[in-house]
């Protein structure tokens, strides 16, 4: 089997199709699309065979082309996914995607005293560098290392070294 | 710079060096008040956690202007006790005052709170996070005793690691172009953090462990204290708490126009006998949280340009 084609999963007429998602922040992408009442088919296959990544995962989503905003969104957690519009069952775009200047609600702040997480207030980061991915909480000012391979709960696994 | 009109002032980092200077100019107008400058004003005070100097020194500046304050002194007293969000009663406050002083133990709340409110917050500590009207009165009392601040030489000791003061005034002293030395014991020094944001801003510092080191070197020598509920382990408090005891000893050869600075309280790092030199300047910097608090609240209420 092709690595590319992704034919585990059925192709579809209009959407977008996100390929080369790490096994691991599948869901996770699922998540941050908030497909949640979306009516269309969608199909997630993960982990499948891949020559590049070892494990993919794959998420295509029948009816609804993707913003820019929306998959830049996805590479915080997913660096190496590949974004691509279909209609008419052919590739009509494929995104190049960057890391936004500020990630809202996804990423939870490391301070367990910061403001977000003790009255529950959505999370706005800003993006100091983007390797090693450091970001600052724009409530606590807190700057955060942020390992990208690890993305479970959407907390990064370490505050940076201080 | 920046129009002040309804601007809020939760961060140092919020300001430009043109904003710092133009508040410190306003500070040394603000040093005779005009008594009628904020008269029919309203400034809410709401500190949920202890203050002496900055809750009276912004009730002081308030009055000297003719403004009248209302406030939470106790949060057990207020709504916050029944399980209020913080969004809520800064909603409230802003309904009934024309600017809001917070203070809060939770790092971030300045920051939601100007997003609650539609009038000005300032932000009188959150947490470890920022106190910016510490490091302007800190710049200001820099400034009032030097005559400048650019290019001076200036020392910090002490609990360089978990103080927000010496974090907040060295960023700000990134932009004057001083010298800075950063006297601590291993366990206590300035996070990397800092570090590197002064490196990238091109700032001479270097890191020392002993005060005889730097002080006949230095303009200002800043004090701070050793903060024992910071510490997770009370043996590693044990071993610094007494590092750094500032005695009339330490200034045999320094500069005439050296000043000793604390953001006070003290406990025991300054000696009492200090305060009769000369260099003793802690309790005229906090005395100049007075007119430097006085510039902010007529500045974001648009009653000084």
């Amino acid at each position: 089997m092709s690595e590319d084609k992704g034919r585990e999963i059925p192709d579809i007429r209009e959407g977008t199709v996100i390929d080369h998602i790490p096994s691991h922040a599948t869901t996770k992408v699922m998540e941050i699309l908030n497909l949640d009442g979306h009516n269309y088919v969608i199909s997630m296959g993960n982990n499948l065979e891949s020559n590049k990544m070892g494990k993919k995962g794959i998420i295509k989503v029948g009816g609804k082309f993707i913003t820019e905003e929306e998959a830049n969104k996805i590479t915080i957690i997913a660096p190496t996914a590949t974004v691509s519009i279909i209609k008419n069952f052919k590739v009509d775009k494929k995104m190049r995607l960057k890391l936004p200047k500020i990630i809202d609600k996804i990423i939870k702040c490391k301070n367990p005293n910061c403001i977000t997480n003790v009255q529950n207030i959505e999370t706005r980061f800003n993006v100091i560098k983007e390797e090693p991915l450091t970001i600052k909480c724009e409530y606590c000012e807190r700057l955060m290392e942020a390992d990208r391979s690890c993305t479970l709960d959407f907390v990064y696994s370490r505050a940076a070294t201080v | 710079m920046t129009g002040f009109k309804g601007r809020d002032v939760i961060s140092i980092k919020d300001f430009s060096k043109e904003d710092i200077l133009h508040i410190l100019e306003t500070s040394k107008k603000m040093e005779s008040p005009t008594p009628t400058l904020l008269a029919g004003k309203i400034m809410a005070t709401l500190f949920f956690e202890p203050s002496t100097r900055t809750r009276l020194s912004f009730e002081s500046a308030m009055e000297s202007l003719g403004g009248s304050v209302i406030g939470v002194a106790d949060p057990a007293t207020s709504s916050a006790k029944k399980g209020e969000l913080l969004w809520d009663t800064i909603k409230m406050a802003d309904a009934y005052s024309d600017v809001i002083v917070l203070r809060h133990p939770v790092e971030g709340s300045a920051r939601l709170a100007a997003k609650s409110a539609s009038g000005p917050v300032i932000n009188g500590g959150d947490g470890a996070n920022q106190h910016p009207t510490q490091t302007l009165l800190d710049l200001y009392t820099i400034m009032k005793t030097q005559g400048k601040i650019e290019g001076l030489s200036i020392a910090m000791v002490g609990d360089l690691k978990y103080g927000r003061t010496v974090h907040s005034l060295a960023s700000a002293l990134a932009l004057f172009g001083c010298k800075l030395y950063f006297i601590a014991p291993e366990s206590l020094k300035m996070p990397n953090y800092i570090l590197s944001e002064l490196k990238e801003k091109g700032v001479a510092y270097s890191e020392h462990e002993k005060i005889e080191e730097v002080i006949d070197k230095v303009d200002i020598l800043y004090s701070t204290r050793i903060q024992q509920e910071r510490f997770p382990d009370k043996e590693e408090y044990e071993k610094v708490k007494n590092v750094y005891i500032i005695t009339p000893a330490l200034f045999k050869n320094v500069r005439k126009n050296l000043k000793i600075m604390h953001p006070l309280p003290r406990v025991n790092e300054i000696t009492p006998e200090v305060d009769e030199l000369p260099y003793a300047h802690y309790f005229k910097q906090a005395a100049n949280g007075v007119p430097v608090r006085r510039a902010i609240i007529a500045l974001v209420l648009g009653k000084v340009e």
